[in-house]
């Protein structure tokens, strides 16, 4: 399978295509519902993000707690669709794309095609196996939130589908 | 009267918890193990990496999903047991915290409105029947929201009946799409009130995985849905493929003639349930 590493190239992202495999390795930061609700408040506030958003990934999860001698619990994607209303002017301000699990919504397929972002398909229930390829995690905001707070990972190899690629195509037929 | 204290009751909650994190059960397996056979592509993909994901849960004692869930017990009593110590609903309580805690799993519940969590995964959501005999059966089943979320009601007119029953399940896989983790188990409750109805649907999840319903013409209701959910195409994991359901389980109970409730509860494709009797 063809590996990748992060951050992607223009001339990585255009080689993508929905339906491709991939094994991704790089740093990616983790945020779900309320870690959106929470970057949301500090953009409308003018404030600085806990992480650079330019050319940077998203991963839809919340991981359970590592066990001693692991970097990471379980990791495993939720679904994005619940980030529909978030991920558009993300990717506006530079977000390099997302990894989750799941459809999203015509106006992110849009908002991908226009900035040339990729949007990978974790494998929902693979909970072990992402975890297992965190090589290491750091506690990066909102430690009030415990799952749902922002980690920064470090992956190795992780297998992923391109959902929706740099033009706009998608894997899903919804 | 038999004497049980609760906290057998705590210790078995506990037992299955730990062991419903980290296992699938042998008809979900199986069922999974079907579908890779009969998928290609993304699908087939999907479908590998689940079921390598369950050997990888095992060795590394890591939660085969990071959603390890909503604790659903369910507990038929013996009327002729008498139970001793702490309270019923604190010895499950109890016995969750503590697999939450020390099995490493994800605390995933909070307040509805403030959304602060728990910390500690209760409460745990409890069903209790009275049943006759000594004994007192325990059921867990920790169940992911990624698939609840795609659960729904509806209230069908009588006139409906059978058809009508058969959309509603298949309309609601359709509308879930890629959204619940396909292919999906769906527990349908037909029949008695607005919330006896949604209970029987979670009920019907905690049956083994492709087990048929024993009267003959529910069975037949379940296999024409789970034929026509294969028809729809969506495939594991919303790839596309000829497998978005696993299994279609059905429960019945009587119900108002003037109605037909019908829930549909669905479940991702990692069943994780346990049963014990004490």
């Amino acid at each position: 399978m063809r590996k990748l590493s992060l951050p992607l190239s223009a001339r990585d992202v255009a080689s993508l295509h929905a339906g491709d495999t991939v094994l991704l390795s790089g740093i990616v930061y983790t945020a779900r519902d309320c870690a959106h609700k929470r970057l949301f408040e500090l953009l409308d506030a003018d404030m600085v993000l806990p992480f650079s958003l330019k050319g940077a990934f998203i991963y839809y999860a919340g991981p359970c707690p590592a066990r001693a001698g692991k970097a990471c619990g379980s990791c495993g994607p939720t679904t994005s669709a619940r980030m529909n209303g978030y991920a558009p002017r993300l990717l506006d301000l530079g977000l390099g794309g997302m990894i989750g699990k799941g459809e999203m919504s015509e106006e992110v397929r849009r908002a991908i095609a226009q900035h040339g972002a990729v949007y990978f398909a974790a494998i929902g229930g693979a909970g072990a196996l992402y975890g297992n390829a965190v090589k290491r995690s750091e506690l990066i905001a909102f430690p009030e939130l415990l799952a749902e707070a922002i980690y920064r990972l470090e992956i190795e190899d992780f297998p992923l589908v391109v959902a929706i690629d740099g033009a706009g195509n998608t894997i899903y037929s919804t | 009267m038999r004497v049980l204290q609760t906290k057998e009751i705590e210790l078995c909650v506990y037992r299955l918890a730990r062991r419903a994190g980290l296992t699938l059960t042998d008809g979900c397996r199986a069922a999974l193990q079907a579908a890779a056979r009969e998928e290609t592509g993304a699908a087939k993909f999907a479908l590998d990496a689940v079921l390598e994901n369950e050997r990888i849960a095992r060795r590394e004692e890591m939660p085969i999903c990071q959603d390890t869930g909503m604790a659903c017990v369910f507990l038929e009593v013996g009327q002729e047991v008498r139970l001793e110590g702490a309270p019923l609903a604190e010895a499950v309580n109890e016995g969750v915290r503590r697999a939450y805690a020390d099995g490493n799993f994800r605390m995933s519940l909070c307040d509805p409105l403030t959304r602060v969590n728990t910390k500690d995964n209760t409460p745990a959501c409890i069903h209790t029947d009275m049943v006759p005999g000594d004994a007192v059966k325990i059921t867990f089943l920790p169940k992911g929201f990624g698939s609840e979320n795609m659960s729904r009601i509806r209230m069908l007119d009588p006139a409906d009946g059978v058809e009508g029953i058969l959309e509603t399940i298949v309309e609601t896989v359709k509308i879930a799409g890629s959204r619940p983790c396909p292919p999906v188990v769906a527990g349908v409750g037909i029949g008695g009130s607005f919330d006896s109805c949604a209970w029987l649907a979670k009920k019907a999840l905690m049956r083994e995985t492709g087990l048929a319903h024993p009267r003959s013409d529910v069975a037949s209701i379940e296999r024409e849905a789970l034929a026509r959910i294969n028809r729809l195409g969506i495939g594991a994991q919303g790839f596309g493929g000829k497998v978005t359901a696993l299994a279609v389980h059905c429960e019945l109970a009587p119900t108002h003639i003037a109605g037909l409730p019908v829930a549909v509860n669905l479940q991702c494709h990692c069943v994780r349930c346990g049963s014990e009797v004490l």
